[in-house]
């Protein structure tokens, strides 16, 4: 018996295994020619990968199981605070990352499920309002657990906080490999790299899996599917509680390599960032939601260094500061896409199928 | 007690307020079915509006008598406009997509009204220049001032005028026709069109005449305010029974005294340990509450799962 990836991976084309080999060589040397123009690349870089990994997480959600969840970022949190808690001289506990991982996701997927329970029988714009509304309670309290016992250190965040440690190896400092100098932020790379391999194959499976066809079901038509036999409340809340778990890991690896985390970084435009990502790619598609994450995330970035000579040129001053227009971007990215090409950038080929049949049925 | 009466005075104040927003809200869900999740930003406009026409009214040297119902009337027509629009530009090109298209335009289009709005209005506090002379009474030991009471009096005023155009006038009646069946109406000769548009425009007028009211009461506005006043009549809306204009009136006095209660005892209920900072949290409570046990609201018909 050989596992099934495997299986794909020897059943592969010869040209799409090409593919795959470049592809990977091009990941794989990426944090070293980034790192010509700067540690600053690198970091967009492990930026956008981790983003690629809370879309993927999102994309569970919304794509497959067709839960617009408007609160995905308080998942993240809990993962990045329950990492902050228990690594951090904030509390004084230094517990190691196989330890606090865990405890994050489980943490993240217990909330997920709190939340969901009570919700997902709703219909979905219901649902919508109600995580948007459970994400803010989460930085209310982050926010304000400071007093009377100080649990979260209130706006201030939390500093401090250990990198992610294998024995001695810790990512955050460099290494010297084979008489080249690694630096923390290409550590990461590549292990949120190896992390984000790890979720895509996790979606594919999923994808395809019993649980996946469920889902699917689910959101073209849940009382058809409940009629069939699904039982669709489980298998929300199941989508609900696996998006939250990876929300929960990506917000703890987060943690760890900005060693820093505070309420300020979890507010509800980044919620609405990795919703944008997932629906400008294409939701439920996997290459697409990858690719939507890496525009959005580099995009804004790439913008920021571009924006403010431009202006300098053309007015003398600076007009439009690089942030409100990285939000502009993401509102208008929302706004577009859902009229122009509502199945996203790369969609996949049933969603395609089923938004065109949509139209044809209503028209 | 004199602490209770306070907290129930300032409620009404607040819930009022929200009740003008929740209309904006419930208008257009019965109607269309959507949750227009800009509407908190119109609010924010017509603060920010405000702001500037009385600011140039008053460089003119106009009295304040004169300046304020102008600078009220300058903000309504703005977000009309801007409702209008709205519905043109961003909602009507997908009534047939499937329904999380429209939230997710609605989404975006908060996302970019916010940010141009701290384009034009700087990202910081404004101040709301104080329209007339704060006058304070005093009952039982509560405080209120006029302006509060105005602020009650032009909210029921509205109110009453809104229930009047939907119950008495043609354009009500093509309204509740096409909240009831859309497709029907239309078979009918009602101009849907032109009907989900009055609701846009009418919804946004009383959304600017709200957030004018926030701005005179606080004398502050902020390019952020629209967003947790959206989502807290939001939840009026539905707390009321969303669709359903008395249901919003209700929902929104409730909410707003359900919110000042609960900040006025919530450090005497958990002992100290939750402070009023958590004032916030209550409407989100209430959200959860009602959509668990009474999806449909206070007076809302029951109903069956999507059609």
């Amino acid at each position: 018996m050989r596992h099934p990836i495997l299986r794909a991976l020897l059943r592969l084309s010869r040209h799409k295994a090409l593919l795959l080999l470049g592809g990977g060589a091009i990941l794989l040397a990426l944090p070293f020619v980034a790192m010509l123009g700067g540690q600053a690349w690198v970091r967009i870089l492990d930026l956008a990968i981790l983003y690629v990994f809370l879309a993927l997480g999102l994309n569970i959600v919304v794509g497959f199981a067709g839960l617009l969840d408007l609160g995905y970022i308080a998942f993240y949190a809990v993962g990045a605070y329950t990492w902050a808690l228990l690594a951090s001289p904030h509390f004084g506990l230094h517990l190691p990352f196989w330890v606090i991982l865990p405890i994050g996701a489980l943490l993240a997927c217990l909330f997920g499920v709190l939340l969901g329970a009570p919700t997902l029988r709703l219909r979905g714009d219901y649902l919508a309002i109600v995580t948007l509304g459970f994400g803010e309670i989460i930085r209310i309290f982050l926010n304000n657990l400071n007093a009377p016992v100080n649990i979260t250190n209130g706006p201030q965040g939390i500093t401090l906080i250990d990198p992610v440690k294998f024995g001695a190896f810790s990512f955050s400092s460099r290494t010297e490999i084979f008489g080249y100098t690694l630096v923390g932020p290409q550590k990461y790379y590549f292990l949120l790299l190896a992390l984000c391999v790890l979720v895509v194959g996790i979606n594919y499976r999923l994808q395809h899996s019993r649980i996946g066809r469920a889902w699917q079901a689910i959101r073209e038509d849940e009382i058809a599917a409940k009629a069939v036999g699904i039982d669709t409340r489980n298998m929300k809340l199941l989508a609900f509680a696996m998006g939250a778990s990876f929300g929960g890991i990506a917000g703890g690896i987060y943690a760890a390599m900005q060693g820093f985390v505070s309420p300020e970084s979890f507010s509800l435009i980044e919620s609405i960032m990795v919703l944008a990502m997932v629906v400008l790619g294409g939701m439920g598609h996997i290459p697409g939601v990858i690719l939507g994450a890496v525009l959005l995330a580099v995009l804004p970035e790439a913008l920021r260094f571009a924006v403010l000579p431009v202006q300098q040129a053309l007015f003398g001053k600076v007009l439009v500061d690089p942030e409100s227009l990285r939000m502009l971007i993401f509102g208008l990215a929302l706004v577009l896409v859902m009229r122009f090409r509502p199945q996203g950038l790369w969609p996949s080929p049933e969603r395609k199928r089923e938004l065109l049949a949509g139209q044809e049925g209503r028209t | 007690m004199d602490t209770l009466l306070q907290q129930l005075i300032n409620g009404i104040v607040q819930g009022s307020i929200y009740a003008l927003v929740a209309l904006g809200y419930t208008m257009v869900y019965g109607i269309m079915g959507l949750i227009n999740f800009a509407h908190g930003e119109v609010v924010m406009i017509g603060a920010m509006v405000a702001i500037s026409a009385l600011g140039a009214l008053m460089a003119l040297g106009l009295p304040m008598g004169l300046a304020a119902p102008l600078a009220l009337a300058a903000a309504m027509l703005v977000c009309m406009g801007l409702g209008a629009g709205l519905e043109r530009i961003a909602y009507r090109p997908l009534r047939n997509a499937p329904r999380l298209t429209p939230l997710i335009t609605a989404i975006g289009m908060s996302i970019i009204l916010q940010n141009l709005a701290m384009m034009i209005w700087s990202r910081n506090y404004l101040t709301f220049p104080s329209l007339i002379e704060k006058v304070s009474f005093e009952v039982a030991g509560a405080h209120f001032s006029n302006v509060q009471a105005l602020i009650v009096v032009l909210a029921g005023l509205s109110m009453a005028g809104l229930l009047l155009l939907v119950y008495r006038t043609r354009l009500g009646m093509a309204m509740r026709a096409t909240s009831q069946n859309l497709a029907v109406a239309r078979l009918m000769g009602v101009d849907v069109d032109r009907v989900i548009a009055a609701a846009f425009i009418i919804g946004s007028a009383m959304g600017a005449l709200a957030g004018f009211m926030v701005g005179a009461y606080y004398e502050i506005a902020h390019y952020q305010m629209g967003f947790m006043l959206g989502l807290k009549a939001f939840t009026a809306a539905v707390l009321g029974g969303i669709g359903n204009l008395a249901g919003a009136m209700l929902g929104g006095l409730l909410l707003g005294i359900i919110e000042a209660l609960g900040a006025g005892y919530i450090g005497d209920l958990t002992g100290g340990f939750l402070g009023s900072h958590y004032q916030d949290i209550f409407a989100f409570v209430v959200l959860i509450g009602v959509l668990m046990f009474r999806p449909s609201g206070l007076l809302g018909e029951k109903t069956g799962e999507r059609a």
